[in-house]
């Protein structure tokens, strides 16, 4: 079957029952969607299908034969992050982190779909989207400056030039970059 | 894992269902599938021509994988139970045919089951025997059967129409009880979803009784998000609203 993930063909063989969740991650190593209950209720999952967010836990990979998925390996890249991503760094709101990647799949669907949401638009989208560590406030605060575009531009590159010249270029599996 | 092209293929390849799961939008089966709780020898996904709603001749027909998000801004009181079920992306995955084969265990489910019910709901399914066409409630009492659900269909008179439910609070919702009424005629049809594995009416309350007579014609469980005790109380409460609320 063929799925094509964050712009990039890709061939894969798992079994046609496979959910996406497991394809994505064991098969093509995308580890971004997180395996969390696995049955739906808790949103770490989230991906887009055809541009809709979807949980990848419970899409059979036979459902997605031939399908757009993106993840959060294609929202950004490390030395530059989707506007969204750099309002989460600045407003703290990834803790733990492992909701974050539903959280961004969630709710970049919806600001491609409403780009100026009500907080009630917010909470609609965040539905189903479990963060363990509570941190809901500063997850609503960094969508709300993500959708008016209070993100400074300099949080969207995060300090590269401090890096080790001689530290490896992050490989990251299903990055298109 | 068969994929059925056409209607006419999903009904030649279940056959006589013998060791067959269909699989709707899979936001029940795909986990059970996954941890092996079901291991059916073949999986048929329902073809695209099932999905949609169509009005015609007075009916209005929704296809088995019409998803649940498709109705939320159907006919009521369909549209509202549509609307409080879950969240965005299950609502845009689960289907109707899935909805109306579900019952509730550790939590209710089949949440469009009792707004089916009173708007006169007819199930075409088809399995051994052919297709046939059953009332909503004998379907729900047999369970599918090693049948295969098509389609649901109701005639599309105008009606009043109630609905109240009590939802636990969560990121998402979960029904725990929810009571859907419809008046038509002078006839008026009561049934509710979390007070028994499937949604049934209220018979009792149906022929002119008080909203506590509810509790003659159902005997709510416990489940792992209310008890039995919690439910007998606010059954009447949501039967009284849901009447009270005809319009």
């Amino acid at each position: 079957m063929r799925l094509i993930v964050n712009g990039v063909e890709r061939e894969v063989e798992s079994a046609p029952l496979t959910p996406l969740l497991h394809v994505l991650r064991e098969e093509l190593g995308i580890t971004s969607p997180k395996a969390g209950c696995q049955q739906g209720g808790c949103g770490s999952c989230t991906v887009l299908v055809g541009g809709d967010p979807r949980r990848s836990c419970l899409l059979p990979l036979a459902a997605c034969d031939g399908a757009e998925i993106m993840t959060v390996e294609g929202l950004g890249t490390p030395a530059r992050l989707a506007p969204l991503q750099a309002a989460f760094h600045e407003q703290y709101g990834s803790q733990c982190g492992f909701c974050t990647p539903g959280m961004l799949m969630a709710t970049h669907a919806l600001l491609e779909r409403t780009p100026s949401p009500s907080r009630g638009d917010i909470e609609e989208a965040l539905a189903g989207h479990i963060c363990r560590c509570t941190g809901y406030v500063k997850i609503i605060a960094s969508i709300e400056a993500a959708a008016s575009g209070d993100v400074a531009s300099d949080k969207r590159t995060p300090s590269l030039e401090d890096a080790d010249p001689n530290e490896p270029d992050m490989l990251i599996p299903g990055s298109p970059a | 894992m068969i994929r059925p092209g056409s209607l006419r293929e999903l009904v030649e390849s279940f056959g006589d269902g013998a060791d067959t799961v269909v699989l709707g939008g899979g936001t029940v089966l795909v986990p059970d599938l996954a941890h092996r709780h079901v291991r059916p020898r073949r999986v048929l996904l329902l073809p695209p021509e099932l999905s949609g709603v169509s009005r015609a001749d007075g009916n209005v027909t929704i296809g088995a994988a019409t998803r649940v998000s498709e109705l939320e801004a159907a006919d009521e009181p369909l549209a509202t139970a549509a609307r409080h079920l879950a969240d965005r992306e299950v609502r845009a995955q689960a289907t109707v045919g899935g909805n109306l084969c579900v019952r509730g265990g550790e939590t209710p489910r089949g949440d469009l089951q009792a707004p089916l019910l009173v708007l006169g709901a007819r199930v075409r399914t088809a399995g051994p025997g052919g297709e046939r066409s059953m009332p909503l409630e004998d379907f729900l009492a047999s369970g599918p059967n090693g049948r295969v659900v098509l389609d649901v269909a109701y005639d599309d008179a105008p009606r009043q129409t109630g609905y109240a439910a009590v939802l636990r609070p969560h990121t998402h919702h979960y029904t725990i009880l929810a009571v859907a009424a419809a008046r038509r005629d002078g006839e008026t049809r009561v049934a509710v979803t979390g007070a028994a594995p499937t949604a049934v009416r209220l018979p009792s309350v149906e022929a002119g009784g008080s909203p506590e007579d509810a509790l003659n014609d159902v005997d709510p469980p416990d489940d792992a998000l209310a008890s039995a005790w919690y439910r007998s109380r606010v059954l009447p409460t949501l039967v009284g609203r849901a009447l009270s609320s005809l319009q």
